[in-house]
């Protein structure tokens, strides 16, 4: 148990760490969402370093996955269907809302963005429910 | 050079995730679980994770541009509107449904199981419709 909390404070450490670095050599906001979905974008951008910082995220996880695989065990046993609606919100949600946990949690929350404060506050909560709604219903259904 | 720098920042980041657990969906669920079992040790990810942001920024923004741009490209937006809250909105409803948020959803790919393949698939959709929804 405590081996999880030193865990979670030294992958925060490692997470905020790659956001000072994108800042002091890039000047951007780590923003997963943001740098992803300029892939596909119509909108200007530089997509070469969109495409080496997903492959960035998958050579790290690679390499975990062969050190112990139940580190990242993929997506949840669920339907297919509700994996799609859940990405479609996913990607959806942080468009409209220009981020997500990384660069409104993170970055944002670090600049002491109103904005990011605000989205923040606001998908914890939504989530925090939609957990509860689920295991209400489940727990009702089964 | 700005790209290599992308790269290298993708792999700390990912370790970060990693370590911490977010790319584990059962754990997120059970962080976000208050009103059950509760798992607040991904509470310490965010926490350490933005006082070292907050820190590090302050060092940073010392100097008058960053290394390899010749400014720091900031955020301009203010204020707190509808798009901006109703985007929190949805994606906190896929976040809880999944326990997958963007960066560990692209990380567990190489998990190889059907089900995030189509989890992203539907995230680059999402990506590719919204700017429609905003006209």
């Amino acid at each position: 148990m405590l081996n999880s909390y030193v865990l979670a404070s030294a992958g925060g450490l490692l997470i905020g760490l790659s956001a000072i670095l994108l800042m002091y050599f890039n000047g951007r906001i780590l923003g997963v969402s943001g740098i992803v979905s300029s892939l596909v974008s119509l909108a200007p951008s530089n997509k070469l370093c969109s495409a080496a910082f997903i492959l960035g995220i998958l050579i790290s996880a690679a390499v975990f996955k062969q050190i112990n695989p139940a580190w990242i065990p993929g997506a949840l046993p669920m339907s297919l269907p509700s994996l799609f609606i859940a990405g479609i919100l996913v990607g959806v949600g942080t468009r409209l809302g220009n981020g997500c946990t990384s660069g409104h949690g993170v970055c944002g929350i670090a600049r002491l963005s109103k904005r990011s404060l605000a989205a923040t506050a606001t998908f914890m909560t939504v989530a925090i429910c939609t957990v509860y709604v689920i295991n209400l219903l489940s727990g009702v259904l089964s | 050079m700005k790209a290599l720098i992308y790269l290298l920042v993708g792999c700390v980041f990912s370790v970060g995730l990693i370590l911490s657990g977010m790319t584990q969906p059962l754990k997120v669920v059970g962080f976000l679980d208050i009103f059950g079992s509760w798992d607040p040790s991904l509470a310490f990810v965010m926490g350490v994770a933005v006082l070292t942001t907050l820190v590090g920024y302050r060092l940073v923004f010392l100097d008058a541009k960053p290394l390899c741009e010749d400014s720091f490209k900031l955020p301009t937006l203010q204020h707190i509107d509808m798009r901006l809250l109703s985007g929190a909105v949805l994606f906190g409803m896929g976040w809880g449904i999944s326990g997958l948020c963007p960066g560990p959803a692209l990380a567990s790919l190489v998990a190889g199981s059907v089900g995030i393949y189509v989890f992203v698939i539907a995230m680059f959709l999402g990506f590719v419709v919204a700017p429609k929804l905003i006209k």
